[in-house]
């Protein structure tokens, strides 16, 4: 059983605080929704979770498996088993897809002490997991999320978390521009990969579609910088009737019964 | 003794991973510094026929009339040409088979991995330690087929007709003062004569290397492919470590007729104190092709613009250019080419990589004369900046004296962004091998170009630039 503690976050962008006190705790196998509207602070905090160096720590620590990995290097995290999914990836012009996959998986597997995996072994393993997520086998040819449709990069996120196996996993909005085919096939794929490698999954949308297939054990609303309410998956239902704006009132943010 | 500053050079070297050095052993050693006296020495020394000597002789003047160039890197200030040695002569043996071979100098060829080349697949070898060519091996079968691959200093015994053909024809001296100071003093440098029709299959390779403290490597190439005959000759440099600055400055010439094709690959990597000042030209007859493939990792400056003139209807040209500046290097690198007919066609694909304080420059013509009707052409340069402190700039020159021309250019300067490395971290990948990842993507379509041995050795030696420039 892993842990990813996040305990009392505080973050800047610049000089401006973005989270202000975020506190989540996720165990292997759950699915933590984390919902709320444009400009809450939900990229800021999956960015954060990886490490990106635009954002500052200014207060409180995130820990994976009693590890404080608050100031660790995005590669370190990884290595430990974090994964970001992410909103925009990022082409990288003629590096093919399946170079890319090879050496980060090495690297991965080197942390670990464990040995490299073999280009038969490894292609045979991408190719299962292609198969998931419904990629056709001239993929791997292509660079790195390089043309690559909307759909397609998500999808290709999807597959990276198949091959890397990560302890969690945080999806930041990777329903965002997907048609319903599409959703249908990444919320699917990521569902049977975090079941099937019992993966811990944060899942940052903005929008409860992607949670008719990925039931989230838990639902949290971040409005400002903070949690403001945290549930289980009845909160969609009342944000499908009632939109966010009644969870957003002073009150609300007394109550985050998750706090670790 | 040694001045503090040679002492820093040294230290700066050090990791230098070719930088081992042999003891010298030479027959003959010019003084330092160039006279008429020297020029007569060296003819006198190669037994040259009268007319070489002329020939250099007039040269010589020219060198000392011309000034240096006033464009180009102000490194340019720095070559001192009366600090360098301007000829010497390790052996008088030249061999044809390995076995033959020196041991201290196949000692050097050994570390460099020319041997493990050659088995896998050189046609044929023209190694060039010094300023004479030491070790030249051609398969039986391009002997039969009436092919030629010696050292330029053999041809002029062996091949006068063809050597007067063509020598100084496509570079003359009076073109610029580092052609005429080759033209005055060249040793050594490959001459290769392919006849009608002969297809080679694999590409002749040539390993050159200083070895001597100063000394001038003055190398003359001269490649002539006949009717509808196709060659891929290839160069690799490596120097040792030395403490102040050599002089490289070689001068190419190829002729390609009718229906010909010759592409001629280069990797540079000379230590970081040598000034690499070289000019190559290609003449393009009807329907030939000429590729120059182009790559500068070494040197502390390079000024070298491969150009092609494309002379008969329906010529193709292509020059790739891929130079790598690190810390206190300036890669000056580019292509040139003229349009001389009508129905020609060029391409200029240019990449560039600065890192550590390092500075790149593209420079680069393209001219299309009026009559040259139907010709096409398209530029591109792109440069990619690793960190603040390097920088890139971009010369490119046209003159399209035609109207009925389709010509292109484009230009990039990319800098490796925050978000490219921490999405590749982010997958347990650290910052330099993020970076290495993301500079060999960028070059990935040029260095796919070249010999798969090229290929591996180029990676292998930007992985080895790119160690310690990060961070």
């Amino acid at each position: 059983m892993s842990q990813l503690i996040v305990k009392n976050l505080h973050v800047n962008v610049g000089e401006k605080e973005i989270l202000k006190g975020i506190s989540l705790r996720v165990n292997s196998g759950e699915v933590h929704a984390i919902m709320g509207p444009n400009g809450s602070g939900k990229s800021t905090l999956a960015n954060s979770l990886m490490g990106h160096p635009k954002y500052t720590i200014t207060g409180g620590h995130i820990a994976l498996d009693g590890n404080d990995i608050t100031k660790f290097e995005p590669d370190k995290r990884a290595q430990l088993g974090l994964f970001l999914s992410f909103q925009y990836p990022q082409e990288v012009p003629g590096v093919k897809y399946a170079n890319f996959l090879r050496q980060a998986k090495n690297a991965l597997l080197a942390s670990k002490n464990e040995p490299v995996v073999k280009i038969p072994d490894f292609l045979k393993l991408l190719k299962e997991k292609m198969k998931l997520l419904k990629f056709p086998e001239n993929f791997i040819e292509r660079s790195v999320n390089e043309g690559f449709s909307g759909g397609e990069k998500k999808r290709a996120e999807i597959l990276q978390m198949a091959l890397f196996e990560p302890k969690f996993a945080i999806l930041d909005e990777t329903d965002s521009g997907l048609d319903i085919d599409a959703l249908k096939t990444v919320a699917r794929g990521a569902s049977t990969i975090a079941k099937d490698t019992n993966c811990g999954v944060v899942l940052i949308t903005h929008y409860q579609r992607i949670l008719n297939y990925m039931n989230p054990d838990f639902v949290h609303i971040m409005h400002d910088g903070r949690i403001v309410k945290t549930g289980g998956s009845e909160i969609v239902e009342e944000i499908e009737e009632k939109g966010y704006e009644p969870l957003m009132s002073s009150s609300a943010a007394e109550s985050n019964p998750v706090i670790a | 003794m040694p001045t503090k500053q040679q002492s820093q050079i040294t230290g700066e070297l050090a990791n230098y991973k070719y930088g081992f050095k042999v003891e010298e052993k030479y027959q003959f050693k010019s003084g330092k510094g160039l006279t008429e006296e020297t020029v007569r020495l060296i003819s006198e020394h190669k037994k040259e026929p009268r007319w070489m000597l002329d020939f250099r002789l007039k040269a010589y003047k020219i060198f000392m009339e011309k000034p240096m160039p006033t464009w180009g890197s102000p490194l340019l200030k720095e070559v001192n040409f009366e600090n360098i040695h301007y000829y010497i002569k390790p052996t008088d043996r030249k061999s044809r088979s390995w076995e033959d071979v020196p041991a201290e100098i196949k000692n050097t060829f050994d570390r460099l991995g020319v041997p493990q080349a050659e088995r896998k697949f050189l046609a044929g070898v023209g190694a060039q330690y010094e300023s004479e060519t030491v070790y030249h091996s051609l398969q039986k079968h391009l002997e039969e087929k009436g092919v030629i691959f010696v050292d330029t200093d053999t041809a002029v015994q062996k091949y006068p007709d063809i050597v007067r053909k063509y020598f100084a024809t496509v570079v003359p001296p009076r073109d610029n003062k580092l052609a005429a100071l080759n033209s005055a003093v060249w040793s050594g440098g490959s001459f290769v004569y392919i006849p009608r029709g002969v297809h080679v299959e694999l590409p002749l390779q040539a390993y050159f290397r200083i070895n001597a403290e100063n000394a001038g490597q003055f190398e003359r190439t001269l490649i002539i492919a006949e009717e509808g005959s196709s060659v891929h000759y290839t160069e690799g440099c490596t120097a040792p470590i030395y403490a102040t600055d050599s002089l490289h400055s070689a001068v190419v010439e190829i002729i390609v007729h009718r229906g010909a094709r010759i592409q001629y690959t280069t990797v540079q990597n000379w230590s970081k104190n040598v000034f690499n000042l070289v000019t190559k030209r290609a003449i393009a007859h009807e329907d030939a092709t000429m590729m120059w493939l182009d790559c500068n990792i070494g040197s502390k400056l390079t000024m070298k613009y491969p150009s092609i003139y494309l002379r008969g209807r329906g010529a193709r040209g292509e020059i790739l250019s891929i130079a790598f500046a690190n810390r206190d290097q300036h890669q000056d690198a580019g292509g040139k080419i003229y349009h001389l007919a009508p129905d020609t066609s060029s391409i200029i694909n240019a990449k560039s990589v600065s890192t550590g304080g390092g500075r790149t420059s593209y420079r680069g013509m393209l001219h299309i004369a009026e009559g040259a009707e139907r010709s096409r052409s398209r530029v591109t340069c792109d440069a990619l900046l690793l960190d603040h402190d390097s920088s890139t700039d971009t010369y490119p020159t046209m003159q399209i004296n035609e109207n009925n021309v389709a010509v292109a250019h484009e230009a990039t300067v990319t800098k490796i962004s925050e978000e490219q490395l921490f999405y590749l971290m982010s997958r347990g990948l650290s910052e330099q091998e993020a970076s290495n990842m993301i500079v060999n993507g960028f070059l990935a379509p040029l260095i796919k170009e070249f010999p798969m041995e090229y290929a591996l050795e180029l990676n292998r030696l930007i992985a080895l630039e790119m160690e310690g420039s990060i961070g």
